[in-house]
């Protein structure tokens, strides 16, 4: 498991959970569960066109990451956000479809894709993966204050002044970041697990954002390794480990939220609690 | 002329039994999908459709797995899942976001499993491409007369259940002061929700079927505001989309770059996505010109507001409400 061929899989692995962790920390604060299910399988058409022309896939994955991101931006700008990620996302996987009828290894290379390859890694792709993950990382410390304030009260974001569709679309921007160094990893369809369910579960156990986005990490940790770990020895793809862990994550999550509730008899932190929490940290370092 | 025709429609193109029960299939499946659809975004349940199909993509797989139709498989599934999402809050607004998605991650991964035991144990190497992308091509004549009957049940649910449905589309609160069982009417919603998708999922694959749910639907809702215009302008651009598309596919047989055809999925979803840009580009030109604030020119609070568009729009899709 610990083999030659498989520590670019762990360090990877493990750069692409801290990576999730973080920008799935606000996927879930803003309520765009869908654009981050939309955008990897964007970038999946992206790299079925690299596949096809021969071109790097990284970079044919950040080109149609970032077009998919823009795609969302500038069609729900004139329309509603669930419409335009809907026709966005279905145009990309259509045009995935397309690039991957013209290649001949049609059905191995859909799947890979989709459901995430762990044995493929080579050290070519480490670099690339590094330099896009701290660019994630920088990009959403250095909006930290922003993307919360945008997050928790869009009134008063805009009230002061701040231009909240740039911040979406920003936002957005770093979900494709984010998706395009995971792709190859944990495949298209389940990036989405991993920004999901990790942060969802985390923001039953604490309301405040810091600690919020360091739980996340963890739990997006122990469900990647886990997931390789078992499939390793399982030979199952690990999408399946991927999803079914994130889920239980959040299930305990909310397990133990309605268990303080019962015992304290307090509100215990709902999704909505969690909202609060960053309000107060909003309020007070503004 | 004749020459020009032969060009447009491939000899043989009406001959063919595989396109007629592909034409009649996706006339019926389009049909329903847009009188579904134009409901699903009224309701701001676009989202929870796409997850649907997604997740009727596992109950496609594991169809192949038992050597079962994949029709059931996709219906199972998906009225699972929607009974899930139903029962973990799909309902409010807020935490709804978060329910779908999860249960849409954990149905992806078994859906994972699924494939993979499908191309270990039955070799079936295609399963995944057939499963997830669909072909309108080989829908096989057996599956027909099922695919009519759960096609008029969504359609009699619609048409029983419009008057309530479209109320509680417009605000929870007014449907349920109005005596309204808000709970079992969203219930019974996303079970059709439900069976529409994987009616689509048969017609252009699990993960692309929003395409048929959300497309033309929200293009006509683009045309107009009056909800049964809507459902009407909707199954007509739905069913010529997937007609054209078809025509499409069949004529790329001999188009680069490689002669075996186009997938006739991405020819539907094509027409589809082009004919929704041509009218939302159509319609900001028009408001431009007459000056008049689009319904969302500030994106902003377009979003923060997801489930309304705007409260002249509710007020004319309430219409004149009856007052009994």
């Amino acid at each position: 498991m610990f083999a030659g061929f498989m520590v670019n899989t762990w360090i990877v692995a493990t750069i692409v959970a801290i990576v999730a962790g973080v920008v799935g920390f606000f996927v879930v604060l803003r309520g765009s569960s869908f654009a981050a299910h939309a955008i990897p399988n964007a970038s999946f058409a992206g790299a079925a066109g690299a596949n096809l022309v021969g071109a790097n896939a990284v970079g044919g994955l950040l080109v149609f990451a970032v077009a998919g991101a823009l795609g969302i931006a500038f069609l729900s700008k004139r329309g509603r956000r669930d419409v335009a990620t809907a026709l966005a996302v279905v145009l990309m996987l259509a045009l995935g479809a397309l690039f991957l009828s013209f290649s001949t290894e049609y059905a191995a290379e859909t799947y890979s894709l989709l459901f995430g390859e762990v044995l493929g890694i080579s050290s070519s792709e480490l670099m690339p993966t590094v330099v896009l993950a701290l660019l994630a990382i920088v990009a959403v410390a250095t909006c930290w204050r922003l993307l919360l304030l945008t997050s928790v009260m869009p009134e008063l974001a805009e009230a002061r002044g701040v231009h909240t569709y740039r911040v979406e679309l920003v936002f957005l921007l770093i979900v494709a970041v984010a998706t395009s160094l995971s792709v190859p990893v944990v495949g298209a369809l389940l990036m989405f697990s991993l920004m999901i369910g990790p942060p969802a579960a985390a923001r039953s156990f604490t309301t405040n954002p810091f600690f919020a986005v360091v739980l996340a990490v963890s739990f997006a940790l122990a469900t990647v390794w886990a997931a390789i770990a078992a499939s390793y020895t399982t030979t199952w793809p690990i999408g399946f480990f991927v999803g079914v862990l994130g889920a239980a994550f959040f299930l305990t999550g909310r397990a133990y939220a309605v268990w303080r509730r019962d015992r304290t008899g307090a509100p215990a932190a709902r999704p909505s609690a969690g909202q609060s929490g960053a309000t107060e940290i909003v309020a007070r370092s503004g | 002329m004749g020459g020009f025709w032969s060009h447009v429609v491939e000899p043989g193109f009406f001959q063919s039994q595989t396109v007629q029960v592909a034409l009649l299939v996706g006339g019926v499946v389009a049909a329903v999908s847009g009188v579904v659809g134009v409901l699903t975004v009224l309701r701001g349940q676009s989202f929870a459709g796409h997850a649907l199909g997604d997740i009727s993509a596992t109950g496609g797989s594991g169809a192949f797995l038992l050597s079962i139709n994949p029709l059931f498989g996709f219906l199972g599934m998906g009225l699972a899942a929607a009974g899930c999402m139903e029962a973990i809050g799909v309902r409010r607004v807020r935490g709804r976001d978060v329910a779908t998605g999860i249960v849409l991650g954990a149905a992806l991964g078994v859906a994972a499993l699924f494939l993979y035991f499908d191309t270990t144990f039955h070799s079936t190497s295609g399963a995944a491409i057939t499963v997830l992308f669909g072909s309108l091509f080989v829908v096989s004549t057996s599956t027909v007369p099922a695919i009519v009957a759960c096609a008029a049940g969504a359609f009699a649910v619609v048409l029983l259940l419009y008057r309530p449905l479209l109320l509680s589309s417009i605000g929870e609160d007014v449907a349920a002061a109005r005596g309204v069982p808000v709970r079992v009417i969203g219930a019974l919603f996303i079970l059709t929700m439900a069976i529409t998708v994987a009616l689509s999922a048969i017609t252009i694959g699990a993960i692309l079927s929003t395409a048929l749910l959300i497309g033309p639907a929200a293009t006509a809702l683009r045309m107009t505001r009056r909800p049964v215009t809507a459902m009407v302008a909707a199954v007509a651009i739905g069913v010529a989309a997937t007609w054209v598309g078809c025509l499409l596919a069949y004529d790329s047989f001999y188009w680069p770059p490689v002669q075996h055809g186009w997938p006739v999925s991405f020819c539907i979803v094509a027409v589809i996505f082009v004919s929704y840009l041509v009218v939302d580009s159509a319609r900001w030109h028009r408001l431009r010109r007459a000056n008049v604030p689009a319904g969302s020119q500030d994106p902003a609070a377009a979003a923060a507001r997801p489930l309304h568009e705007s409260s002249t729009h509710d007020a004319e899709v309430l219409g004149s409400p009856r007052t009994d």
